[in-house]
């Protein structure tokens, strides 16, 4: 039975039961063909699908790992979006790959400025980061329509497309760049003593300054990273689209990003971490989307659905409620207090 | 002998937490009127009695009897409403509420489902004026020393109407005064029948107060005796499992007092060193090889004065030298580059990360001054803290289970570790030895000792006058937040000439 | 601190020094004089720079415009008081909304849909309460799950706005206090107001008020000194719940229609009233009355950004300007206080 208190197992049966579901409900779910030497199938497209919000709940992960929470990415994704189609639909030749490497580093670039925002506003002016993070949530937007003048930008150029679209190795490139990220994120934190360092600021700041830690200049790191993350999966939401839409790029993607986080065991309040699980818990959010409409589930009822699979794997994990439910009966008698007058 | 019968009442009680059987087939049982002791190591599974019997935690066996009534509570108010009335280990107050409603919470007087703000403050006001303690009820706990709101837990328990009181470890941050009042309350409310049972690592305290005695060891019974007909040895022996001759060889002076030490350069200067509120300009020198010791009453600034030197607080008049150069200490981790190590007395707010295992605990302090690109190998890192656990005897000594699951006693050696293995040249411990078992303490002073030998610069911070005397060349003196005198501590300076200064302030 | 000295020491009692001389507010009260400074400040800046701001329908609309918002600001600052967070309140107004009209549509009198609506937004409150105290599930996950229930129930019910023609509820909607015309106060503020009220005095004055700063402060202590934790924080859930819901009521009497799609982001701005107002998310600190002022804030920002008739994606920067403006300072002001 305890392999039962391992956390990870509960998101891993659920989705083993979710690809079940699909199995039985939707013919050739699993049907992956290899058409012009790349892969396609709807398993490859949950991969893709859950690509941006992976990387986005990775850079919240270190985030929420200090005890702070970054509700801006879903705007930061837009800014990046529309700043790399802004400069791509400048360019004279929009498949030049030197102009879209200028965009997509210009897009990241910015996304670190305002990750390095948030930072400070969190780190040195001490602001709590649930409204620090809000403020940019909220001009964020705008500042994304600004820069594309409220319009939507299309833009046809076919080396920005690769990064949405394209697959290297028959392999959608969107996967590899996640993929990438992870590990380079969890090769920082597990290598390097950033990791425990992170941890010791989440579960005590102030303990954490006495023992000598930087605790300050790794806040902001961690919204540096956390915002340049969202920027890449800005560009990937944009570059699926060939476009940039201020509006809907990233639309709530904080709070599936928040939901990946828990979903993977790193609690809310900070401290311990894990990327693996975070990993796991965003493919699941992917999945969840992905197969609801695969085995036909009508949109009006899919956030039921997701509600109750989140209910139900929330309750899973909580060993409180498993103690509840599996009690022997011989261990604890008596739950009652027998209080006498 | 006509004994009455017990009120509290536990047999066979068995608590097993993952990895730990922490209380093993126990039995406990308390009379009326009397005060009970119950002793043991760090560890030995005190707080975790006391913690089933209130219902914190569920138990794996056995039965607790109160008043002859089976009872089984499921926490701690029902534990209350019963007339079981508890301070815990370290403070369980709420920081953000006023010194009033920490009292009063809960039971706040009402009228009309009203709560009676004035009739609360001036209760309360009463209460703690018994407790000799005059502080504005009004103020927030925080704004209080640990002593105080030590103080506020044990003003709570007895103002609950109790057939049974405990106390875990409250004398660990009190001085002698507060204790006498403690004490004198505890008299009296044993002679009004209540049960108490109390809880010190002070052998003294316990000779004084208590009737009987309780020794656990290991999480197992090891007897019930009474005080009268058990010497202190016999005591320490059947609490650390070994036969002593004489409680000496654990108390030994780890230093001869008399020797003098060479003083060469200062490593350490502090010139007219102070801040606001908290201390008055000082000037200390510290040197290379030395033990300063700091003493002085409660809120007299030891702690204060500790953080300006380490850089946790800003200092807003003075400044530091350090081998004859002026430093800035502008945060903890500047201070540290300068090698100087600081352990707080707060050891669960601000010294340990109760999440993070005993090793990343130990390791953390060197691996935050080496940055975080240069990971301590995990080798090294298993070699350094096995080697810590052995020598302050941390137990369990499993280095992967959380922080926070030690015992009290063992925590604060984790934090002692940690600092240790930074092997800085001016080592500030501030109150090293509160809730450390008899046995661990000489420990600790041996090591204190040492490490002065070997020549670490060492500022001892105490409410232990007998243990600053016991290990300071050095002893400063502080009084109302100021450094009113500084004594060398050659073979005529004792305890009553250090209490005399504290209490009239005189510069003799 | 303790007095033990043989001579009387001066100044024993720290915190309580200095204060006869100079006034200092007491430190817990200073976020909430902050943010009504700053809001005053805000006031007569809209005043200097805009015709007619200082017309009194300005403030008056202030409070008619958000009532519902301080409604439900006012049920998060229980839930936020005790450190929890509730993000399930936008939602709860979607679905309140939706059955309030759907009922009345289907011939129900007001007196029964009233009763049953708040009951919805309560029982909400109540499951999600036992799941985080019994289960241990953490708050955001908990009512971010409500939060997804919610709306999607909304959504299976009609999936579009339902118009209310309830006589009850248009009445409702047109009652108010005028004090000349075109000032006046809505009967809806005033609804809002008294909520207000009646959770101030339970706050300052009741124990379960009292045990929800306890629990904020620290919820291990709170739990060892025999305060009722579960009940208590059960009932900031199911309190919250039931505000969330008479916020939706109040919704769908102001826009005389039920929709899923009501509600959309109020639990984020009231989230940031609440801590605009003063309140620590970390809990145990904050008052009511802080709360209104930052519904007061958010409207006033809003006001500006009309009077400035911004296209949309200015009036969010703006917005998020006028946000970083205001706590910046705030935090500013604060620190210097203390
Ligand atoms: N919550 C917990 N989880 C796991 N182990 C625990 C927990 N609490 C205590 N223990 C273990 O139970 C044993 C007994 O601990 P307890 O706190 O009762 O010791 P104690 O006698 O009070 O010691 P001290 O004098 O240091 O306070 C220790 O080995 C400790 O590590
Ligand atoms: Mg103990």
């Amino acid at each position: 039975m305890t392999f039962l208190k391992n956390r990870l197992v509960w998101p891993v049966a659920m989705l083993a039961l979710l690809l079940l579901c699909a199995l039985i409900f939707s013919d050739g779910f699993f049907d992956i063909r290899i058409q012009d030497g790349h892969l396609f199938g709807t398993p490859i497209n949950i991969l893709r699908a859950s690509a941006p919000l992976v990387l986005v709940a990775v850079g919240m992960t270190l985030v929420i790992s200090t005890g702070g929470i970054d509700l801006s990415v879903g705007s930061v994704m837009a800014v990046s979006g529309a700043m790399a189609c802004l400069i791509i639909g400048d360019l004279a030749n929009q498949n030049s790959v030197g102009g879209v490497t200028l965009a997509v580093v210009a897009a990241i670039a910015l996304s670190l400025v305002l990750g390095l925002w948030n930072g400070f506003l969190v780190a040195v002016l001490g602001i709590q980061p649930i409204i620090a993070t809000l403020i940019l949530m909220v001009a964020g937007r705008g500042l994304a329509q600004l820069i594309t003048s409220g319009q939507i930008i299309n833009v046809q150029s076919s080396p920005y497309k690769v990064i949405g679209t394209g697959f290297v190795l028959g392999l959608p490139v969107s996967v590899l760049i996640a993929v990438a990220v992870l590990v380079i994120a969890a090769l920082l934190t597990r290598r390097t003593a950033l990791g425990l360092l992170l941890e010791s600021v989440g579960g005590s700041p102030v303990a954490s300054r006495l023992a000598g830690i930087q605790a300050r200049r790794l806040t902001i790191m961690v919204y540096v990273v956390s915002a340049a993350c969202a920027g890449i999966a800005g560009l990937i939401y944009s570059s699926n689209v060939s476009s940039a839409d201020g509006n809907n790029a990233g639309n709530l993607i904080e709070l599936d990003a928040i939901l990946a986080v828990v979903i993977g065991g790193t609690a809310l309040t900070g401290g311990r971490f894990s990327l693996a699980g975070t990993a796991l818990g965003a493919i699941l959010i992917a999945t969840l989307d992905t197969t609801a409409q695969a085995v036909g589930i009508p949109p009006e009822t899919t956030l039921v659905f997701k509600a109750v699979v989140v209910v139900v794997l929330c309750l899973a994990q909580s060993p409180a409620f498993r103690a509840r439910l599996f009690r022997r009966p011989a261990a604890r008698p008596a739950a009652r207090a027998e209080v006498p007058a | 002998m006509g004994e009455p019968p017990a009120v509290l009442e536990m047999t066979g009680i068995r608590k097993i937490f993952p990895g730990v059987v922490a209380l093993d087939g126990v039995d406990f049982r308390l009379l009326p009127g009397e005060i009970h002791a119950l002793m043991g190591e760090n560890g030995a599974g005190k707080s975790t009695l006391i913690k089933v019997l209130t219902g914190v935690y569920g138990i794996d066996g056995g039965e607790i009897r109160l008043s002859g009534r089976d009872v089984r509570f499921t926490g701690p108010l029902q534990a209350q409403q019963a007339g079981v009335s508890t301070v815990y280990q370290e403070v369980n107050l709420c920081a953000n509420l006023s010194v009033a409603e920490n009292i009063f919470i809960g039971r706040q007087p009402r009228r009309f489902g009203r709560i009676r703000w004035a009739e609360m403050r001036r209760r309360s006001a009463d209460l703690l004026a018994r407790l000799d303690l005059d502080v504005d009820v009004t103020a927030p706990l925080n704004t209080y020393s640990l002593a105080v709101q030590q103080m506020v837990a044990i003003a709570r328990a007895i103002d609950i109407d109790a057939k049974v009181l405990i106390l875990d470890e409250p004398t660990s941050s009190l001085d002698a005064s507060e204790v006498a009042q403690l004490f004198a309350i505890m008299r009296r409310l044993r002679d009004a029948g209540v049960a108490i049972l109390f809880v010190s690592h002070f052998l003294d305290q316990i000779y004084e107060v208590a009737d009987r005695i309780t020794v656990l060891r290991n999480g197992a019974l090891i007897g019930e005796y009474r005080t009268s007909e058990l010497p202190q040895v016999e005591l320490v022996g059947k609490m650390i499992g070994k036969e002593l001759a004489t409680l000496e060889q654990l108390e030994s002076r780890p230093r001869d007092s008399t020797e003098q030490l060479e003083r060469g350069e200062p490593l350490l200067r502090a010139e007219g060193l102070g801040r606001e509120g908290a201390i008055a300009p000082f000037t200390l020198a510290i040197h290379a090889g030395e033990v300063v010791g700091l003493a002085g009453l409660l809120g007299s600034g030891r702690t204060e004065l500790a953080r300006l030197l380490f850089g946790a607080d800003k200092a807003d008049s003075g400044h530091i030298e350090m081998g004859g150069k002026p430093v800035a200490m502008r945060s903890p981790r500047a201070a540290m580059a300068h090698g100087i190590a600081f352990s707080s007395e707060n050891r669960r707010t601000e010294g340990l990360i109760g999440e993070l295992s005993v090793r990343e605990n130990i390791i953390l302090a060197l691996q935050a001054a080496r940055g975080w690109t240069r990971p301590i190998a995990r080798r090294r890192q298993d070699d350094l803290v096995a080697k810590y656990i052995k020598a302050l005897q941390i137990r369990p000594d499993n280095p992967e289970i959380p922080v926070r699951n030690l015992s009290g006693g063992n925590q604060q050696k984790v934090l002692l570790a940690r600092w240790l293995i930074t092997e800085p040249k001016l080592l500030i411990i501030d109150e090293p030895t509160r809730g450390i078992d008899v046995g661990a303490k000489a420990e600790i002073q041996r090591l204190v000792a040492e490490l002065s030998t070997g020549g670490m610069a060492v500022l001892f911070v105490s409410a232990e006058l007998e243990e600053v005397l016991r290990l300071s060349h050095k002893i400063e003196v502080l009084r109302d937040r100021r450094l009113v005198e500084e004594l060398e501590n050659t073979g005529d300076v004792d305890a009553d000439r250090v209490m005399h200064i504290i209490a009239s302030g005189a510069t003799s | 601190m303790i007095d033990v000295s043989t001579t009387p020491a001066t100044n024993k009692s720290g915190p309580a020094a200095g204060r006869r001389r100079t006034y200092r507010p007491n430190a817990q009260y200073i976020p909430v004089l902050a943010t009504l400074t700053l809001l005053i400040v805000m006031y007569t800046l809209g005043a200097v720079n805009y015709e007619n701001f200082t017309h009194p329908s300005v403030i008056l609309n202030l409070f008619t415009d958000n009532a519902f918002l301080m409604v439900v600001a006012v049920g998060m600052t229980f839930v936020i008081l005790t450190g929890g967070i509730d993000l399930s309140v936008g939602a709860v107004i979607a679905l309140t909304s939706t059955v309030a009209a759907t009922l009345l549509q289907a011939g129900w009198p007001a007196g029964v849909v009233i009763p049953t609506v708040l009951l919805v937004g309560g029982v909400l409150g109540l499951g999600m309460g036992a799941v985080i105290h019994f289960f241990k599930v953490e708050p955001f996950i908990a009512t971010l799950a409500g939060m997804f229930l919610a709306r999607g129930v909304a959504l299976l019910i009609d999936q579009n706005s339902i118009p209310i023609t309830n006589g009850f509820w248009t009445g409702l909607a047109e009652a108010r206090i005028v004090f000349e015309p075109g000032v006046y106060i809505s009967a809806m503020a005033l609804v809002a107001l008294a909520v207000v009220a009646v959770a101030a005095v339970v706050l300052a004055w009741s124990r379960f008020g009292r045990n929800v700063y306890a629990i904020g402060g620290n919820a291990d202590s709170a739990l060892l000194m025999g305060l009722p934790v579960g009940r208590t924080r059960i009932g900031v859930y199911t309190l919250s719940g039931f505000c969330a819901a008479l916020g939706g009521l109040i919704y769908s009497i102001t826009t005389t229609s039920g929709y899923a799609g009501h509600g959309t982001g109020t639990e984020l701005d009231a989230i940031a009233a609440v801590v605009i107002g003063g309140v620590l998310l970390t809990g145990g600190s904050g008052y009511v009355l802080g709360t209104v002022l930052g519904v007061l804030v958010l409207g006033m920002i809003n006001t500006i950004v009309n009077f400035q008739s911004l296209n949309s994606w200015w009036a969010r920067m703006a917005i998020g300007v006028l946000l970083f403006a205001f706590i910046v300072l705030q935090r500013l002001v604060t620190r210097r206080a203390k």
